[in-house]
């Protein structure tokens, strides 16, 4: 199996990295290249299997109890391998440019170590067909993870985001073992063989929405996520956000197919997850200042999107609606595709940012797009898609998902509730990306320069240029291709509804009749704005053209402060919401007659940090600190203890 | 063959009628005001003389500037061939495709946003905020409008919605009617109309789309106003569609009738103009959450 080979070439280089991590430029390098090649490698296997819808399956003997060591590879493997490896691989490239400032300076071979061996154990999450393989891979990429995330940890804020990834994993992970010990029943751990007694159906739902969710940043399990992406360097916060989280919605939906039946109400809570992160991630999102902080955030609304049409694909399995759980899963899985695309270009963008700037606050921005015209432009095809607007990637994926949400039989109420939970919401959700993004691209690359002087500014390096410039394109081909991409979705569909062939065809078709008019209407939108472009500029042609300052209402000096901020930008929507997002802020009015002075100063925290776990933990301090009491080192109440133990024991066994 | 011909001549007839529409409803403002008024066709000269201009480009802006007006006209003009009118179905016609119009107007008004936001001006800001703040509240309210007319008559595009509508449907008129307020709200919503935007204050704080195209000019302008006339008639179309079910009608007829609805329409605009103020700002959001709450009722009552 290539992919073991894969895996092989990046653990080595990973490991010789280790050795040469002095060498900054040498380990970067082979750190790169052994990823890069790896990765290339590992993408042939997976998309064969996409095209032919085989199933390849291979293992060993173990000492390990609970079955052997075995790996496979199937449509929904596979699936899930061609983001992991496509932004893993850009990643190694970005990267190189990335880090290459650190050179010389700091010992980089960890960092190279660690992403290899990120990058290897996403792929053997996937690839595993064993429970215990599974969580070791799974406790692994969750650790390497972590070291990259303390890249910077001299800072006591990053220090703080790695704690509470690292402990928000390890919550997750207790979820995910009880749940496969579920699963075997006492007999083998082997995926095969696992299987769900009925009457654990919902438990083991549970455990699984719980323990997965923790990774994917379902809200309310989402409050590392916001912390931890930022912090990592701008490479790994593209792998973590862009594909990391979605080994949870794998985990999920591999999870599903050991279910013989599921529940209505698994779907339903999906809903209710989808709707809740979808909205309250872009709503958290629009109120950051950090570019970084607000990606994160966006990464949550993804997810909530992903879940909304998983919700529907587990609804129509519930009531045996092909139509319905086609679209919902088809949707769902490619907006796992669309999202790694898009946001890991927009965490390379955010990084280019980083890199020559020095910021990532929004306000302190302005008019990067004279310096940095290629990032600019890349980062703005991003942003679009992430919106899910026409002509990208990310209208397709939400278009299967309205297209399902109007699958349910009507009439009766649940029709109502589907259409209006997802339809409303993810209508909500795209209105709310828009203002969003208009502010993260407008106020970062459009105006005027803010606090930072274009003079320093350049752009970046050709590496991390070339890692930007493919996923756009793919989210440009992706929008036009779509009915092709589409036939890369069918295995994995198929594993994860167990339709029979022919119920497939028929829903299958009436979506490919829309996607093949979106792609030819999406080409012609193309074609319309070049020939407009043409156009416009055979009638310039003849005519004056001038350049002026902006035309600001008569005023003869506008200057670069009295732009719009992106803090002002986004009120009209914070005000709006501001119940559910409690916002702080500080407000130093302006006085007197002739006022010197004003300033505002907005944080908006994590509202479940602040009302839901902030409490919990400090009870369990508190408790901790009163448990303490009882240990305080002298022995001979410890005797006493013993005794008095013994005592009850002997009492209790008497009565 | 006669359909698709029909359908490319209402198409047609939309792009020649969509600035005499705005033309009827500056006249019954001023008709309201006791003046005489521009005449009927002032935006087809307007848009000849700015055609034939030069272009002042502010120096701050880049090609995101230049951009704006072209991908809003493209955007507009695939939305228009996609909507029907008068009895034809739309040129195209897929399931969901109003789901696909919508998105054309969102990637309409994210390149107009950008495009403001390009400039740095305050005042484009300030307007630019605006519009993505309202229109966030107007997309579910139009979605969910359009969903509950797509499920009262099981049917998943706009043309075959539209064809199929009539008020003896079986939920009845009572939906169709509160689908109607809540598509009245976005049309006036989504082309800065009062009560939500003041077309007529040009320079004031308080004006949303009129200030976000302050800078463009010449042929970008020209193509900032046919854009806007050409988003007044898609969104009447989809309105007088619904409102107007003319099923077994000769199609002549109904194309007259249609186009009469487009114009009084036009005078209705007119009138809510003369007759109401502008909204205070911070009250839009409630007129706008009003409508997705009709709309939802009307999804109740459609699924019952």
């Amino acid at each position: 199996m290539a992919i073991l080979i894969s895996i092989a070439i990046l653990l080595i280089s990973g490991v010789v990295c280790l050795g040469v991590g002095r060498k900054g430029a040498l380990a970067g390098w082979i750190g790169a290249t052994g990823t890069v090649v790896a990765c290339a490698l590992g993408l042939i296997p997976a998309l064969t299997i996409l095209l032919t819808g085989m199933r390849v399956r291979t293992g060993w003997d173990w000492t390990v109890p609970g079955g052997s060591l075995r790996i496979h590879l199937d449509g929904l493997s596979a699936f899930f391998l061609v983001p992991i490896l496509l932004i893993s691989g850009l990643g190694a490239i970005y990267g190189r440019g990335y880090l290459h400032a650190h050179e010389g300076r700091r010992n980089l071979g960890p960092v190279w170590f660690f992403y290899a061996l990120l990058t290897a154990a996403m792929t053997l999450v996937v690839i595993a067909d064993n429970a215990i393989l599974f969580l070791m891979a799974w406790e692994i990429m969750s650790l390497a993870s972590f070291a990259l995330v303390m890249f910077d940890g001299d800072d006591p804020s990053v220090r703080h985001a790695g704690w509470t990834y690292l402990i928000a994993m390890h919550l997750g992970t207790a979820f995910l073992l009880v749940m496969f010990l579920l699963l075997a029943g006492g007999g083998s751990l082997d995926f095969d063989q696992l299987h769900c007694q009925p009457r654990q159906t919902f438990l083991i739902f549970l455990l699984a929405v719980i323990g997965f969710g923790t990774k994917a940043g379902f809200m309310p399990l989402h409050v590392w996520l916001p912390e931890a992406h930022p912090a990592a360097p701008s490479h790994v916060s593209a792998v973590m956000s862009g594909v990391m989280i979605k080994t949870g919605i794998y985990g999920l939906m591999r999870t599903l197919t050991f279910f013989d039946s599921v529940p209505d109400l698994a779907g339903w809570i999906l809903l209710g997850i989808g709707m809740s992160s979808g909205i309250l991630g872009v709503l958290f999102a629009l109120a950051q200042h950090d570019l970084k902080r607000l990606l994160a955030y966006h990464s949550v609304e993804n997810i909530g999107i992903i879940a909304l049409g998983m919700g529907l694909g587990l609804l129509g399995m519930s009531r045996s609606i092909p139509a319905l759980a086609v679209f919902g899963f088809a949707g769902a899985l490619l907006h796992v595709l669309n999202h790694a695309l898009f946001k890991g270009l927009l965490f390379f963008g955010a990084g280019a940012i980083l890199h020559s700037t020095g910021t990532r606050q929004i306000d302190q921005l302005g008019g990067l797009i004279r310096k940095m015209p290629f990032t600019a432009a890349t980062f703005l095809i991003g942003s679009i898609a992430i919106c899910g607007l026409i002509p990208l990637n990310g209208f397709i994926s939400e278009f299967l998902i309205y297209l399902g949400a109007l699958q349910m039989p009507m009439p009766g109420l649940s029709a109502f509730a589907v259409g209006f939970v997802v339809i409303g919401s993810l209508a909500l959700i795209g209105g709310l990306a828009v203002a969003c993004f208009t502010k993260a691209f407008g106020i970062v690359f459009l105006g005027e320069p803010r606090h930072i002087p274009l003079d320093g500014v350049h752009e970046v390096g050709p590496s991390m240029l070339t890692a930007m410039g493919i996923p756009a394109a793919l989210c440009i081909l992706i929008g036009i291709a779509s009915p092709l991409i589409f036939l890369l979705l069918q295995p994995a569909i198929g594993i994860l509804t167990g339709l029979p062939a022919e119920k497939f065809e028929v829903s299958w078709s009436q979506a490919v009749s829309s996607l093949v008019a979106i792609s030819v209407i999406g080409l012609i939108l193309w074609l319309g704005i070049f020939l407009l472009a043409v156009l416009r500029r055979a009638i310039l042609k003849r005519r004056p053209v001038e350049s002026s300052v902006t035309w600001d209402c008569g005023y003869a000096a506008p200057a670069a402060r009295m732009q719009y901020t992106a803090t002002s930008f986004a009120g009209p929507l914070t005000n709006l919401f501001g119940l559910l997002m409690q916002s702080r802020s500080h407000r130093q009015l302006p006085s007197g007659l002739f006022p010197r002075q004003a300033s505002v100063e907005t944080h908006t925290p994590d509202v479940f940090q602040r009302f839901f776990y902030t409490p919990i933990f400090n009870a369990l301090v508190w408790i901790s600190r009163a448990v303490r009491r009882l240990q305080h080192g002298r022995v001979h109440l410890y005797i006493l203890y013993i005794v008095l133990t013994l005592l009850a024991l002997i009492l209790w066994s008497l009565a | 063959m006669i359909s698709i011909l029909s359908s490319i001549l209402t198409v047609l007839c939309g792009f020649a009628l969509a600035p005499l529409l705005l033309g009827v409803v500056n006249r019954t403002k001023a008709v309201f005001a006791g003046r005489k008024g521009q005449p009927l066709l002032q935006l087809y000269f307007d848009l000849t003389r700015l055609i034939g201009k030069g272009a002042v480009y502010s120096r701050t802006t880049s090609w995101v500037f230049r951009a704006g007006p072209i991908v809003g006209l493209a955007a507009i003009a695939i939305a228009m061939t996609l909507v029907p009118f008068g009895g034809s179905r739309g040129l195209v016609s897929f399931a969901g495709d109003f789901f696909f119009v919508a998105y054309l107007l969102g990637i309409l008004r994210f390149l107009w946003v950008v495009a403001a936001l390009d400039t740095g001006s305050s005042f484009e800001g300030m307007g630019a905020s605006r519009e993505v703040a309202f229109s966030a509240l107007a997309e579910p309210a139009l979605l969910l409008a359009l969903t509950a007319v797509a499920w009262m008559t099981r049917s998943l595009s706009l043309s075959e919605m539209v064809g199929r509508l009539s008020w003896t449907l079986g939920p009845g008129v009572a939906p169709i009617a509160m689908v109607g307020c809540t598509l009245f709200v976005v049309f006036l919503a989504e082309n800065a109309r009062i009560p939500v935007d003041d077309p007529n204050t040009h320079l004031e704080l308080t004006m949303i789309h009129e200030v976000m195209v302050l800078d463009h000019s010449g042929p970008d302008f020209a193509m900032i106003q046919y854009t806007a006339a050409l988003k007044f008639w898609l969104l009447g179309a989809i309105l007088i569609g619904v409102l107007l079910p003319l099923e077994g009608l000769p199609m002549i007829i109904r194309f007259l009738v249609s186009v009469a609805g487009m114009f009084t329409l036009a005078v209705l605009v007119g009138i809510v103009e003369s007759t109401m103020a502008r909204l205070r700002l911070l009250k839009v959001p409630q007129l706008l959450a009003g409508a997705c709450a009709l709309a939802i009722f009307a999804l109740i009552l459609v699924v019952r």
